[in-house]
């Protein structure tokens, strides 16, 4: 991921109104909803990638995880959903979700993006939302055409800001919108905890913090994390933060506690901040042409 | 053809004439199809040409479904004789007893066999049996397969390494089976289709003009499936599998359902060509023609509508003529026609048009048609697809599902 600004089209802009239509949720719903995460363990052919994290994540909380390339960020991310073999315990709004298939671990209320925005390129982006909020749908709705936009599809256009490329297909979309267009999608498929990987990279300034906004919205209502690099976006929107460092938590705290941690320093500024060994491929510098 | 799901409005949408508009394209040139193969051929062919042609129509009906499962739903179906022959050997089975009489024994068991009609033949007896079992037998043993293979993530080249393989085995299972498939002649001399007697040309006519209509309703169908929202899913499930799963979809039902409705039209296709061509032997379900199924594909267009079908026939046409005149040059040609479509034309002749079109309107380039994400980028180490033709096909295909 690079910085490469993409400029957001005439009409763009997020649309934080909106958002009140798509996660319309009373409030005691989710009250029970956390993420708990005790001793995961992600081991690669003998590689240990996580090693024994502890994370407890509470809803209203917007939670960062930061850390150098490599760090086991991602891996973290898969293995709560069921991408990376994991062992230890996570538990979501006292669900457990290690062992269970990834489609049914969404079904327990878990959306992710991925760190490569992965939005379907050849569908529109209000097809891309419908078939987000579609999980439930039965067989017969599924065998029919879609005549009416389901409302909270309609919402989520608004909320960030693509309904005037809602019939373009989304590989036309610029890089932040394709981010954008995936947290519409965690929106309307009824995600009550959000996994976010590095969703502002390469984004512009100004896209930045109308996502930041957007998210800490989001984070009102439902359990947010974070993966991010941005230290200047971590600062302006950041609840809390863990940081990661070769599989372990460094630290944990505010952005000042952290921030004044002299092994978070350490590791930021002293010689690991290049991540270690096998790493650097997640995060390196790949050219992203949008 | 067109693939609804990207018809995207351009900006000048409301200034396109009513004629441009997909919806009237469609069911324009299905109109166009009906007329032609209900009222144009069937005056201007010799009742053997007709024939042929309606060999030429149950290759296809296998086509539209390859269309829907390979262009739409990704999945490299290397193995459709399977299916196609046990349509085909099913209603064979039905007219073979039907001729023997009520209780009688078909002939080539009392001559390899020891003239007893097995347990198993026994059911086919009923007319109303043989359907449902055409309709179903396929179509449940292509979702026992697809639940088995695609559950396990078996994608791309090793899923078409795999259906080729049970196609080659189903051919040799018949072959072995001589006392009661047949064997390597397979089964053939049928006098009659549920009653109609099949040395009557008018029968043959009625034949010609059941395996048109047939096609006619499984394009509409594939159509009416393409632009549901189960068409959208298909289509994303190819493009990237992954992300649909953590939309809380399993993949693999989605899969399953294209998979069998594909085996189904195969299956049907078969089970026409029996009474059609008068046999059905290995040659016809085993490796060979699997490929030969998808090559036609390949050629007319895999992921449009009408494309198939236009492949599959073209295809056919273009074998019955210059086998005849050059008997062991056909496969050599099939190879090389299908080697240059994929090398030159990935996406069929059917897109032919969109490339013209967009070359001549010097297209206005998006962002979009900067280098697409990998399908597989989706983090960085999501399952891996290896290597997998059906992959880059997609890729490929990303253009053609969009003019189509
Ligand atoms: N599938 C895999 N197989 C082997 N090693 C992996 C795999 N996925 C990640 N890793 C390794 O695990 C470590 C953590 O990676 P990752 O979680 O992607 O880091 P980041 O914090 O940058 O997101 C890296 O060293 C990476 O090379
Ligand atoms: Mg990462």
């Amino acid at each position: 991921m690079t910085e490469q600004p993409t400029a957001p089209p005439d009409a763009g802009g997020l649309d934080p109104q909106a958002l009140e239509a798509v996660i319309a949720a009373p409030g005691s719903r989710f009250r029970h909803d956390y993420l708990e995460v005790r001793g995961l363990r992600v081991v690669f052919d003998g590689f240990v990638a996580v090693d024994g994290v502890d994370l407890t994540v509470t809803q209203g909380d917007l939670r960062f995880l930061i850390g150098p390339n490599g760090a086991g960020k991602t891996t973290i991310v898969d293995a709560i959903t069921g991408l990376a073999p994991a062992t230890g315990s996570v538990q979501f709004g006292r669900v457990d979700l290690l062992g269970r298939p990834s489609h049914r671990i969404v079904r327990a209320g878990v959306g992710r993006t991925f760190q490569t925005a992965s939005v379907f390129d050849e569908l529109t982006v209000l097809q891309n939302l419908d078939i987000a909020a579609g999980a439930g749908r039965g067989p017969l709705t599924l065998l029919r055409r879609r005549h009416v936009v389901p409302p909270e599809v309609e919402a989520a256009l608004e909320t960030v800001g693509l309904a005037h490329v809602r019939d373009l297909p989304a590989g036309v979309l610029a890089h932040g919108q394709k981010q954008w267009l995936e947290i519409g999608m965690l929106l309307v498929q009824d995600a009550r905890l959000l996994l976010l990987d590095e969703p502002v990279a390469g984004m512009s300034q100004a896209e930045r913090e109308e996502t930041g906004l957007l998210l800490q919205r989001i984070g009102e209502q439902r359990t947010v994390v974070v993966v991010e690099h941005d230290m200047e976006f971590l600062r302006a929107f950041a609840a809390s933060v863990t940081v990661l460092h070769q599989g372990r938590v460094l630290s944990e705290g505010t952005v000042a506690q952290v921030q004044a941690d002299p092994r978070v320093v350490e590791v930021y500024l002293g010689s690991g901040a290049h991540g270690r060994g096998r790493a650097a491929r997640a995060g390196g510098p790949s050219t992203e042409v949008e | 053809m067109s693939a609804p799901a990207t018809t995207a409005p351009a900006p000048n949408a409301a200034a396109r004439p009513w004629w441009r508009h997909p919806r009237v394209r469609v069911w324009g040139g299905f109109a166009l199809a009906a007329a032609v193969l209900l009222g144009v051929a069937p005056v201007v062919l010799s009742d053997f040409r007709l024939n042929l042609l309606a060999k030429f129509l149950c290759l296809a009906m296998v086509a539209v479904g390859i269309g829907l499962a390979w262009g739409r739903g990704g999945m490299l179906v290397l193995g459709q004789g399977v299916f196609f022959g046990l349509g085909g050997y099913l209603m064979a089975m039905h007219m073979k007893l039907a001729d023997a009489g009520p209780g009688g024994v078909p002939d080539f068991m009392l001559l390899y066999g020891d003239g007893v009609v097995p347990a198993w033949w026994e059911p086919l007896r009923d007319p109303v049996v043989t359907v449902l079992a055409i309709l179903l037998v396929p179509a449940g043993v292509a979702t026992l397969l697809g639940l088995a293979v695609f559950r396990r993530r078996v994608r791309g080249a090793y899923f078409a390494i795999l259906s080729q393989a049970l196609a080659a085995a189903f051919a040799i299972l018949l072959v072995g089976q001589q006392k009661v498939t047949g064997g390597t002649n397979g089964l053939n001399g049928f006098r009659s289709f549920f009653g109609y007697d099949l040395a009557d040309p008018v029968n043959k006519r009625m034949l010609y003009y059941v395996a048109a209509g047939v096609l006619l309703v499984m394009v509409a169908v594939v159509r009416l499936l393409m632009v549901s929202r189960f068409g959208e899913l298909l289509v994303a499930v190819r493009d990237q599998e992954n992300r649909v799963r953590f939309l809380g979809y399993d993949p693999a039902n989605v899969k399953v359902v294209a998979y069998a409705v594909a085996a189904c039209f195969a299956g049907v296709g078969g089970a026409l060509f029996a009474p059609v061509v008068g046999i059905v032997s290995p040659a016809d379900v085993g490796v060979i023609p699997s490929i030969g199924f998808l090559v036609g594909v390949a050629i007319g267009g895999r992921a449009t509508l009408l494309g198939p079908v236009l492949g599959a026939i073209a295809v056919s046409w273009a074998q019955t003529g210059l086998s005849e005149q050059f008997p062991s040059f056909w496969t050599y040609f099939q190879g090389a026609l299908f080697i240059l479509v994929v090398a030159f034309l990935p996406n069929g002749f059917a897109t032919l048009g969109g490339l013209w079109r967009r070359r001549r309107g010097a297209a206005v380039p998006g962002p979009g048609d900067a280098p697409a994400d990998p399908p597989a980028g989706t983090s960085a180490h999501a399952d891996d697809p290896g290597p997998d033709p059906a992959q880059d096909a997609a890729t490929a295909a990303r253009t053609a599902g969009r003019h189509a």
